[in-house]
């Protein structure tokens, strides 16, 4: 399972990626490998992390064909949806990406809009993390909890945890 | 008494298999050495707790004399190695002797960085006014005019007041003695030891082969000779006013002596800050 | 995978740095410098806590310098860096090969030369590594392709430089330091760890270069040996002797042989499908990652293809190459680089077997399906 998070610098999509992967590797037993796209398109500008799933032994670590690709800005779409596999799923933040020709599986989420009716637009990644965690179900809920509560600093664990109960229970809604 | 002439009273300090050394008749290296053994001496500090690092150089020979653990590293590289050696072991008093060229030149930046972080080591700057091992040429402490290798016309670069970059750089000891001044140098030599932090001395050497006998003396005499007529011991003067300059008073004494926290105590203070967390 | 142990979620950086402490690294020196400063930035967070010294230098060369010190101070040291810190350093290597000094480089390869790609990969530091420094010396150059390897060998790195008075160069790249992924950490009591050996006889017996099988016990600093280190030719006391051949001959060869004559034992090749191989894939790091798919596609061809990784590339494992030559009949070497590995094996199989190189210049690691292609292709030829 080939999954790309894609946006712009300051969103945590770095963070998302590791996130993601952490909670397969360490609380659900899978395999993972998750890694960060360095560069200049790191500071500012793009930003994308990739995380590959698996139950065997991953040999090439990079994402070669996306599964699942969740973009969080018009760009972060735009670049990575031609490497999306035919029966891939887009998921997306309705509010920052307009689809182009609107084919294959889409699932979408208001997750800056939502984080900010939490008071922190920061958190719009955890949001969109426990929607992906929902619909996706690569990870289990659990497992994604434990590691957004073991990344994320104490004091704001409380804020975290909520934002990703709000876009998982946003992701139990949705249907394909 | 009965004197055994086979048997030096300084023996034991030095590795006699060793010698003969390699310095040139006249050289002012015999000398501080001479001061470095008896200022051990006097201090009856643990010959296996000593250690001696030098470079690359006339001087940087030094450290393969010393009946101690001695190392004998890269050009420049000296105060480096000593960093690390204090740093990994820090029961060990540890000792740089090298010359201008290797600790101002190419091992210049290490200088003032160990300097500034008040590594606690010594280090014994012995200047010649150029590099007499590979045939005299032009070093960073070469007075403005002098002639050397490299320079046959005459040098027109600006040289180093080494006691000014060490004060600068954060030295919490620093002298300057001549080879002249053998008795003031063990001296010096003895509170640098004792202190803590990163202390610094500046000796001036003769080097007759190579830079005297371009300039004017050609015999280590007419180099101390010189000494004697034109050093002025002004301690505690700001090292910014004592260049030194061809023909003219040489300003020695010890310029500065304060106290500071040391590398090592900061990384055991951070070291009880960490654990306690 | 490995399961007896706590599981961890490590990048390659931290899992060497983790893997150095294990091993009983407690003094590192160091110099910013992409892609290798997250290996630096994790001692200084970690070597306090475990009673170590971390120290940030002035420069590359006062790092190295500074490690070969802490190394006679009777510290396992290490530091970390990139090409152009890599380059800086080698004077200094010069130094701790001749000086039977036991210390590790962690080097990042980043695509050169010069500042290059600096945040981009690259494996074009192999023949660097071995050759590096002036003059005639070995190194032992160990390589990793995830975080779990960067862990276990980063241990072995210590280990073997402890065992052979040797610096250990652990060459790894961009992408491997920069992955995260499972790391398995053994229990304390399992991982195995090397001690430099010690003399046993009295100061005035001691001789600090002579070797007793193959390998002279080191006396550091303070222990009462009063030893004297030189860079200089020296002998077996440690006298420099600066005007015998005779005594360049006896240092040259023991620095050398000591590592030569242990190769097979040094030697760590993982080999995957050769049993029946025609066509062997050599690589390592990173790009061993992208021949073992290319490797497991040609295989759901019907190609009978197979990889052989290099965990360690110096001493290069020449008597396995020219073993392997009788086996197959082709080798294709893939490396982010225009040709060095490739140039040893050449060399390995004494004409035996024709050696294809498949490059990367740097920048990007290879992709499976571009090794699997080249893989195809040399099928087709034949």
């Amino acid at each position: 399972m080939e999954i790309r998070f894609a946006g712009y610098g300051g969103q945590g999509i770095i963070l998302m990626g590791n996130i993601a992967a952490k909670a397969a590797v360490l609380y659900d037993g899978k395999n993972a490998v998750y890694t960060p796209s360095y560069g200049p398109e790191a500071r500012g500008g793009a930003a994308s992390s990739n995380v590959i799933i698996a139950s065997e032994e991953i040999d090439y670590p990079y994402v070669t064909s996306i599964d699942i690709l969740v973009a969080m800005s018009q760009l972060g779409y735009e670049n990575n949806a031609p490497l999306l596999k035919d029966d891939g799923l887009l998921i997306i933040d309705s509010d920052l990406v307009r689809l182009k020709n609107g084919a294959g599986k889409v699932a979408k989420i208001q997750s800056t809009r939502l984080a900010e009716q939490l008071g922190k637009r920061i958190v719009a990644n955890i949001v969109m993390l426990g929607f992906f965690t929902a619909v996706t179900k690569v990870v289990s809920y659990e497992a994604m909890k434990k590691a957004v509560l073991e990344t994320v600093p104490a004091k704001y664990k409380e804020l975290n945890e909520k934002a990703l109960e709000i876009g998982y229970r946003e992701g139990e809604k949705w249907q394909e | 008494m009965e004197i055994n002439a086979t048997q030096h009273p300084m023996d034991k300090y030095l590795r006699a298999d060793r010698i003969p050394h390699i310095w040139c008749p006249g050289c002012g290296l015999g000398i501080v050495l001479n001061a470095f053994l008896h200022a051990i001496e006097e201090l009856k500090i643990d010959l296996d707790k000593l250690a001696v690092v030098s470079g690359i150089g006339c001087t940087g020979r030094i450290a393969g004399y010393i009946n101690t653990d001695s190392y004998h590293t890269t050009h420049g590289r000296a105060i480096p190695f000593a960093t690390g050696l204090k740093l990994a072991n820090p029961e060990m008093k540890v000792v740089v002797i090298s010359g201008d060229g290797d600790l101002f030149a190419i091992g210049g930046n290490h200088f003032i960085h160990a300097a500034r972080r008040n590594i606690d080591i010594t280090v014994i700057g012995v200047n010649n006014y150029n590099y007499g091992m590979t045939g005299g040429q032009l070093g960073p402490t070469t007075p403005l005019g002098a002639r050397t290798t490299t320079t046959p016309y005459g040098n027109i670069e600006h040289p180093f007041n080494l006691c000014h970059v060490a004060h600068a750089a954060g030295a919490v000891y620093v002298a300057r003695w001549t080879v002249l001044h053998a008795v003031r140098l063990k001296n010096s030599i003895k509170e640098a030891l004792n202190k803590k932090g990163f202390s610094f001395i500046e000796v001036i050497a003769a080097c007759p082969t190579t830079f005297g006998r371009r300039n004017k003396m050609p015999d280590a005499l007419d180099e101390m000779r010189f000494y004697r007529e034109h050093s002025v011991i002004k301690h505690g003067i700001d090292p910014a006013e004592a260049n030194i300059e061809m023909g003219k008073e040489i300003v020695v004494g010890k310029f500065v002596d304060i106290e500071k926290p040391t590398f090592n105590d900061a990384v055991e203070e951070l070291k009880r800050k960490v654990k306690k967390k | 995978m490995k399961n007896k142990g706590e599981v961890k979620f490590w990048n390659g950086s931290i899992a060497i740095a983790e893997g150095a402490i294990a091993a009983g690294c407690r003094f590192f020196a160091g110099y910013p410098i992409t892609p290798a400063s997250d290996i630096a930035e994790y001692m200084a967070l970690r070597l306090p806590q475990e009673d170590g010294v971390f120290i940030q230098m002035e420069d590359e060369i006062a790092s190295i310098a500074a490690l070969i010190g802490a190394s006679w101070g009777g510290a396992k040291a290490m530091t970390s860096t990139s090409g152009p810190g890599f380059s800086l350093m080698q004077e200094n290597i010069g130094l701790a090969a001749a000086t039977e000094t036991p210390l590790v480089i962690a080097e990042v390869q980043r695509a050169g030369p010069s500042t290059g790609m600096p945040t981009l990969v690259g494996q074009g530091d192999v023949m660097q590594a071995r050759w590096g420094s002036h003059g005639e010396y070995e190194t032992i150059v160990i390589s990793p392709s995830s975080p779990q390897e960067s862990f276990d060998l980063i241990i072995r790195a210590f280990n073997l430089a402890e065992l052979y008075r040797v610096p250990v160069i652990f060459l790894t790249d961009e992408c491997v330091a920069h992955m995260y992924e499972r790391v398995v950490v053994p229990p304390k009591e399992e991982i195995e760890v090397v001690e430099r050996l010690k003399p046993n006889v009295p100061p005035e017996e001691y001789m600090p270069f002579k070797p007793i099988n193959d390998i002279a016990p080191m006396a550091t600093a303070g222990m009462g040996y009063r030893v004297h280190v030189t860079g200089l030719t020296h002998n077996e006391k440690g006298y420099p002797m600066t005007t015998s051949p005779e005594v360049q001959e006896w240092m040259v060869r023991h620095i050398c042989d000591k590592i030569r004559r242990n190769e097979p034992k040094i030697r760590d090749i993982e080999e995957y499908r050769m049993e029946d191989a025609e066509i062997a894939i050599v690589a390592f790091g990173i790009t061993a990652r992208a021949a073992k798919a290319a490797v497991k596609m040609a295989r759901r061809h019907g190609i009978k293809a197979g990889l052989i990784r290099l965990k360690t590339i110096w001493p290069f494992p020449e008597p396995y190459f020219d073993n392997i030559a009788d086996s197959v009949k082709k080798i294709l070497v893939a490396e982010i680089n225009y040709g060095q590995v490739k140039l040893e094996v050449e060399r390995s199989v004494h004409g035996k077997t024709s050696v294809e190189l498949i490059p990367k210049f740097g920048g990007e690691p290879h992709k499976p399906f571009e090794i699997y292609e080249k893989i195809k292709e040399v099928k087709n030829g034949n």
